[in-house]
């Protein structure tokens, strides 16, 4: 009945869809359902809008492996970059604002000691966070087997660590579990810089500057080399939903499967292993290995079910913290909005409203309570400057992270959204006095929203809180870390496991290594 | 937990609702701890207790076993996910034998379940067990309350034991099959007896509101006062149930979630309960570990030694003829019963076939002095002592 060289990949999220293609590239016959009626998952460029489209969930591309860049050839399958190299402009009220290109800094007053302290700490961190991305292209070795591939996985890490040098491994170990906050302390005076990278710290996350893991999560953000520069950010053109196209566009083309409108009800199992899927509409599609995309939670709990499961590794998935805390807002502007202070050769780079890092954390302070900021950090861009496909002629769209929107809103978003569109509006008002003026069209996806749209339980940004005990071989539990699970057969392959969240495709690519290898826990 | 009022830590030990009149029969003053109860280790003499738990009946207070009321639509599925044998076998009125594992498949705790109605359960364990419950309910629509302080109950056991019961009233006791449930009106609340028990023998135990616990106490002792009746404390319990071959948890195995080195644990084949493993049922708890262990091997095997001689084996090394060390003896008694020297041991596999002989390294004392023997022993088959009695339906009236 079933087939071994039939893999079904359940979501068609960026990580599926490498995973797909990798397994096609290894002689799998491999189907993609997707619930949604595109692919994508998180990575989407939808219209939300007469006329107007816009990333709905990431927006800026700063993880994308290279390799996969190059082994998938996403070039001739389509992908370019609108723009690459973005610089931040760390937005002052006053509009004296900063402007951060890689290690450079200038304006916003900043000093000669914090412009030589950013080199210092440019260079450190991207050893930090090159080391950290060397990580992120193969599985997290076991701790406490004996097996070779493990001993050696656990080796090559210390040694990665041993190579960066006495001082350098001393300082590492000495931050890698600590909060940004004191780091910034420890090297910059500017509230302004200090504000905008501590905020890089917490994208995404359910921390504040001052949370422990927020080193940790910074490193991750800069792991990435897109455009062959290190912890640099890139506009793909099209938006996100073009990184995905162009994936599955190289999925297509190795004869992978891709179904849309397709959502998975249920993962069959007999016994010990998968069997297949049954669809919503109740169609079944036998296999003998099934990938999971959707997050841990999902896949464990409503497409597998506890009583399948052991109670102690089913508490461990009910134990992820996984409530997102980011909000997106989508404006469709008649004109382009003019930012106090910030040049119109600025606009397109990445504007950062966190004036500094204590600012960021009293943010945080209410999603500790589950309020919703009253001063909202915010990431905008507006990628219709650098794409006009997005916007009708002369219009243009803005494309916001927000924090902190806590999934678990106290009083429930239904009652909130409007107050706290008004708060955030407010808040781009400040510095961005004309905007309310030129708004056509207002979108603010809180976690409920994103949950609901893309089946991201919490709708949390990494399928799960990207800290050091839910990270590597603790992500998303022990049991499932090494992309093979508990059931023979079901392997993960979604921002939930190692190394997290963001479009970068390595889950995809090191789960399909899993599979083809034939996945041991 | 209706009875513990809300000041109940300050009383250091719980006295059971039985207390006021085991009191005055605690003729040693002979107290122990169990789970925060103060409860009697032995009343007159152990072995007066003993005997009469073996020859005429013995009555132990039961009530600080930890009980779990498990109810609510997925009760069954819920129970047959937590325990390694099939539940759906054990019928309402019925009561089965279990144990529970991890997910390593090594043993948490083992247990009586009994099916008091319909998708009604309570389980009785030796350790508390609501976290796991609790963590073993996620996904699974059912509600369990820890009603340990609820239930008051003794243990009534011996040959006597249910001609007691009966003269006490329970009428038509005597059909009640072992591992039966009845139910029987009791001075306007309702008494719940079974035929279960730690002592391998006939016997009963009896489950009723705290609030009519003493007058059960006296109904029981008046009714049995021609038969022989007799408190039994824990120390002369701890002798039957050896003799039954009964686990106890801590001293036979060592619970999995008390153990800090998880290779100290046991799966259910290593403590002689493979048995109790049904591999081929839905999934459960430990399945997964349990399959690898079958495919792989157990690295235990748990055995009944027969041993020369009449020093009590406690705490011996068992070695093979070479005296090489084998394994440990985990219980050990002289049976008067059985009149044998009798031990449960663990040994190191593939050790322990039935008919396997090995050496007991047994010290002992005289006035001080220390000997030393190696006690040839070997691995029996079947329980050290089993009478009749025990099975047999209609109950043998005494
Ligand atoms: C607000 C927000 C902003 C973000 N901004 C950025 C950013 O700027 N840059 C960046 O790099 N990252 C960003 N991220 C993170 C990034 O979007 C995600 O980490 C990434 O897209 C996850 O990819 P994935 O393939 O692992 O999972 P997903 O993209 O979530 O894909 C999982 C797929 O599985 C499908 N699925 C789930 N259940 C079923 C089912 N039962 N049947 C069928 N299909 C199912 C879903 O529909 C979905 O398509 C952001 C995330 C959010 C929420």
């Amino acid at each position: 009945m079933t087939d071994s060289k039939r893999v079904i990949i359940v979501g068609g999220g960026h990580n599926g869809l490498v995973c797909a293609t990798y397994l096609a590239k290894g002689g799998k016959e491999v189907i993609v359902l997707e619930a949604a009626n595109e692919m994508g998952g998180a990575a989407v460029t939808r219209e939300f809008s007469p006329g107007f489209k816009v990333s709905a969930c990431a927006h800026l591309l700063n993880l994308l492996d290279p390799t996969i860049e190059t082994e998938l050839a996403l070039k001739s399958h389509g992908l370019r970059l609108a723009k690459t190299n973005l610089k931040t402009i760390a937005l002052a009220e006053d509009g004296n604002h900063l402007q951060i290109d890689g290690n450079r800094v200038s304006g916003g007053g900043v000093s000669d000691s914090d412009t030589t302290a950013l080199v210092k700490y440019r260079r450190r961190m991207d050893r930090f966070a090159k080391l950290l991305g060397r990580l992120y292209s193969r599985k997290p070795p076991r701790i406490g087997v004996s097996n070779p591939s493990d001993l050696f996985g656990a080796a090559k890490l210390a040694l990665d660590m041993r190579l960066l040098g006495r001082e350098d491994m001393r300082e590492f170990l000495r931050i890698a579990g600590i909060n940004i906050y004191d780091i910034l302390e420890e090297y910059f005076d500017s509230p302004l810089l200090k504000g905008a990278l501590s905020f890089d710290g917490v994208l995404g996350t359910h921390l504040g500057p001052r949370s422990n893991n927020s080193v940790f999560t910074t490193l991750h953000r800069m792991s990435g080399r897109i455009g062959g520069k290190q912890g640099a950010l890139a506009y793909p053109a099209g938006g996100m939903g073009a990184v995905t196209a162009a994936l599955a566009a190289a999925a297509a083309s190795k004869g992978v499967t891709l179904r849309t409108a397709s959502p998975v009800a249920r993962i069959l199992v007999d016994g010990d292993r998968v069997t297949g899927v049954e669809l919503e509409g109740g169609e079944q599609i036998s296999a003998d290995t099934v990938v999971s995309n959707a997050d841990p939670r999902t896949t464990f709990f409503k497409l597998i079910g506890a009583r399948n499961l052991d109670a102690g590794f089913v508490r461990k998935i009910q134990h992820i913290r996984m409530r997102g805390n980011a909000a997106k807002l989508h404006l469709a502007l008649k004109t382009l909005p003019t930012f106090t202070g910030v040049e119109p050769d600025q606009l397109g780079e990445r504007l950062v409203i966190a004036p500094d890092s204590a600012y960021v954390e009293r943010a945080f302070d209410h999603a500790k309570y589950g309020e919703y900021s009253s001063s909202p950090a915010l990431e905008i861009t507006i990628p219709s400057i650098h794409d006009a496909s997005l916007a009708p002629d002369g219009q243009h769209v803005l494309s916001a992270i927000v924090q902190y929107a806590p999934y678990e809103l106290k009083g429930g978003w239904e009652a909130g959204r409007e107050a706290f569109t008004n708060v955030v509006l407010d808040q781009l008002s400040r510095y961005a006095p004309d905007i309310r003026q030129q708004i056509t069209h207002t979108e603010l996806l809180t976690p409920a929203d994103i949950e609901r749209e893309f089946r991201i339980t919490g709708g949390h940004w990494h399928h799960g809180e990207l800290a050091l005990d839910q990270a590597l071989m603790m992500r998303p539990v022990p049991g499932a870390a090494q992309y093979a699970t508990p059931l023979s057969g079901l392997f993960l392959c979604g921002a939930g496991c190692h190394p997290g969240g963001g479009v970068m495709g390595h889950a995809g690519r090191n789960a399909a290594t899993a599979v083809l290898s034939g996945g041991s826990r | 937990m209706k009875n513990l009022t809300k000041e109940h830590f300050h009383t250091h030990l719980y006295p059971s609702p039985f207390h006021s009149r085991t009191e005055p029969l605690n003729k040693l003053n002979q107290w122990g701890r169990w789970k925060g109860y103060l409860s009697a280790d032995a009343y007159t003499d152990i072995s007066m207790e003993y005997f009469a738990s073996r020859n005429t009946c013995g009555v132990f207070d039961l009530t600080p076993m930890t009980k779990h009321l498990i109810t609510g639509p997925d009760a069954l599925p819920f129970l047959n996910r937590l325990m390694t044998r099939e539940v759906s076998k054990i019928k309402p009125g019925r009561v089965g034998y279990c144990v529970w594992c991890n997910d390593d498949g090594r043993v948490i705790d083992d247990g009586t379940l009994f099916h008091l109605r319909e998708g009604v359960y309570r389980l009785c364990s030796q350790e508390p067990q609501i976290d796991w419950l609790l963590t073993s309910a996620i996904g699974f629509d059912v509600d369990i309350v820890e009603d340990t302080h609820d239930v008051a109950a003794l243990a009534v056991q011996g040959p006597t034991s249910c001609a007691i019961l009966r003269k006490m009233g329970l009428n038509g006791l005597e059909m009640l099959k072992p591992f039966g449930i009845e139910h029987y009106p009791f001075e306007g609340t309702e008494l719940m007896v079974s035929r279960t028990g730690y002592t391998g023998d006939l016997g009963y135990e009896l489950w009723i509101d705290p609030s009519h616990a003493e007058a059960l106490w006296d109904r029981l002792f008046a009714a049995g006062q021609d038969y022989g009746i007799a408190p039994m404390g824990g120390e002369a319990l701890d002798l039957v149930r050896v003799e039954a071959g009964f686990l106890l948890a801590g001293v036979d195995f060592l619970p999995a979630h008390e153990a800090i080195r998880p290779d100290r644990t046991r799966s259910p084949f290593e403590v002689g309960l493979g048995w109790l493993v049904h591999l081929d049922k839905p999934h459960f708890t430990g399945r997964r570990a349990l399959l690898e262990e079958k495919r792989r091997g157990s690295r235990y095997n748990f055995v009944k030694l027969d041993i020369d001689g009449n020093k009590t084996a406690e705490h011996s090394f068992i070695l093979d003829k070479r005296e090489n060390y084998v394994g440990t003896v985990t219980s050990a008694m002289w049976s008067p019963s059985a009149k044998a020297n009798i031990a449960l041991a663990s040994l190191e596999a593939p050790h322990g076939k039935v008919g396997d002989e090995f050496l007991a390294e047994v010290y002992y004392q005289r006035e001080l002095k220390w000997h030393r023997v190696l006690a040839p022993c070997r691995v029996i088959d079947g329980i050290f002592f089993e009478p009749a009695r025990r099975k047999m339906t209609p109950a043998p009236n005494f």
